[in-house]
């Protein structure tokens, strides 16, 4: 705990860092590591929280590396407690999800380095694993949720090549949700809750996305200059 | 040599060629005008170059001609859909519901690219011919008899569904900071992948492309494995992902890999993979 806390610590004032750098403040690093040690002393998450931080690819980048990693350790508690009566058909699937949700999280993680967001700790205890029907309930919504999370988030994306790259990933995402769906009603995987009369899939803003996030996460995560503080 | 002789026989094959090389014309006007200067030899490389040019990183599509693109793309899944659903005997009732979901998906696409193409000021372009049996208008192509043949119509499906993903994600580039149209255009990718995942759980295949280090296609179906190629890519931007730590160690398999991400085609590799096969003139 105390060592993510740390590295979440060094994330943050890292990225803190290079955006005063690059707004040409000109402050000088001792103070910033002054302000570093008075946090963590204080514990930065005395508000509970991180930011995304200032307008740009990196707070989308963040964006998306906190929903991956919130898919990623549902999906690790899936196959760790796996829910009653679980087959092997299912097992697999859940198993096949767990690793790629762990993968886009390692791929933001990596493309981030020092820009990432700490590893934030999550807060299941509304999800009963033991049960089928609540498990497949909350990875519908986690699902359902990343689809219109990057669908509601391209437009901010500024490289073409990081948006190609969220591009690749959300296609991957409503497999996922399509898959989910048909799992709790068969033929629901583009049902009228998620795509709408035109056959768009619904999209949402980040304002929209974080306070569901939040629910899960005992690390809340707000997006100030996006319209939402946790 | 005559430069607009073959200007035009190419424009025979490549109706669009005008329309959209206008300029490139005007280019070539210029050359032959200072043409006494030009050694004749030098002149075919010339015409290559600036053909490479043309076909090649060309300047981007506009949005109208983005949205156009995507509009023949749902002409044909959505002709694809109204044909099967019309042909008796074809889907099973198990398959009903499916195929009927994402036939209405595909006929409101259509409709939706109309409206969004003419309030940009564009006009929709009319439907090609289409040719499901991939036969070029032949209709004696390698998938003849899908239409009385459930497992061969949900192959054809399923190798339209990735391709459409993959299409729209290939044009997401051409729309950036686009609020409106590039929203669309990740909504209607999100729907293209949503049906995907659901024709591959009909014919009993992974909901996602799980790719080999040599193959991209999963499917079985060798006819279609162009449509897959490039889907084994394992570097996403400066990352080769397979290097990532996963849950079982400190690497992750080239099938993680490969799953996990959707790979973009682009507006030249879509349609030379449909032109000439299952769309003709």
């Amino acid at each position: 705990m105390k060592t993510s806390e740390q590295e979440s610590i060094g994330g943050v004032n890292m990225a803190r860092r290079s955006f005063l750098r690059y707004a040409g403040l000109g402050v000088a690093s001792a103070g910033l590591l002054a302000t570093a040690a008075c946090h963590k002393d204080h514990k930065v998450i005395v508000s509970g929280g991180i930011d995304i931080g200032a307008k740009g690819d990196l707070a989308i980048l963040n964006y998306a590396y906190a929903l991956e990693q919130l898919e990623a350790a549902f999906y690790i508690q899936v196959i760790t407690t796996p829910y009653s009566g679980m087959t092997s058909d299912e097992k697999a699937l859940f198993t096949s999800i767990r690793d790629h949700e762990v993968l886009h999280r390692e791929f933001f993680k990596a493309a981030l380095g020092g820009n990432a967001i700490p590893a934030l700790t999550v807060d299941f205890s509304t999800i009963d694993f033991t049960k089928k029907s609540a498990v497949l309930g909350a990875a519908k919504a986690f699902e359902d949720t990343g689809v219109k999370a990057y669908d509601g988030a391209g437009y901010l994306i500024q490289d073409a090549g990081y948006l190609t790259i969220a591009g690749k990933i959300v296609s991957v995402e409503a497999r996922h949700a399509a898959l989910i769906s048909n799992m709790l009603v068969a033929g629901s995987f583009a049902a009228d809750d998620q795509v709408d009369s035109n056959g768009l899939n619904k999209s949402a803003t980040i304002a929209e996305v974080l306070p569901i996030a939040n629910t899960y996460l005992k690390t809340k995560v707000s997006a100030t200059n996006y319209s939402y503080t946790a | 040599m005559n430069l607009f002789n073959i200007i035009d026989e190419i424009e025979k094959f490549d109706p669009e060629l005008n329309d959209r090389l206008n300029p490139r014309r005007a280019a070539i006007k210029n050359i032959t005008s200072f043409g006494s200067k030009v050694a004749l030899a030098a002149v075919p490389f010339a015409m290559g170059a600036m053909l490479k040019r043309a076909y090649g990183a060309a300047a981007a599509p506009t949005v109208v001609e983005v949205l156009n693109y995507a509009l023949t793309l749902e002409y044909l899944e959505s002709s694809f859909y109204n044909t099967g659903a019309a042909s008796a005997g074809l889907i099973p009732a198990a398959g009903a519901s499916y195929i009927n979901t994402v036939k209405d998906d595909e006929n409101q696409h259509v409709a939706f690219l109309k409206t969004a193409i003419t309030a940009s000021g564009g006009t929709p372009v009319t439907s090609p011919k289409f040719d499901f049996t991939a036969g070029g208008g032949t209709g004696n192509g390698p998938f003849k008899g899908l239409f009385s043949n459930y497992t061969l119509f949900l192959k054809v499906a399923l190798a339209f569904e990735d391709t459409g993903v993959r299409a729209y994600k290939g044009q997401a580039p051409n729309l950036l900071g686009n609020k409106d149209i590039l929203t669309a255009a990740l909504s209607i990718h999100a729907v293209e992948a949503r049906h995907a995942s659901a024709i591959r759980q009909l014919l009993g295949v992974s909901p996602w492309i799980t790719s080999t280090a040599t193959l991209g296609n999963d499917t079985g179906v060798s006819q279609v494995n162009g449509n897959y190629d490039g889907e084994q890519n394992v570097t996403q931007g400066p990352v080769n992902v397979t290097t990532l730590p996963s849950v079982s160690g400190s690497t992750t398999s080239v099938a993680i890999a490969t799953a996990a991400f959707d790979e973009p085609l682009s507006m030249d590799q879509v349609l030379a993979l449909l032109v000439g096969t299952f769309i003709y003139t």
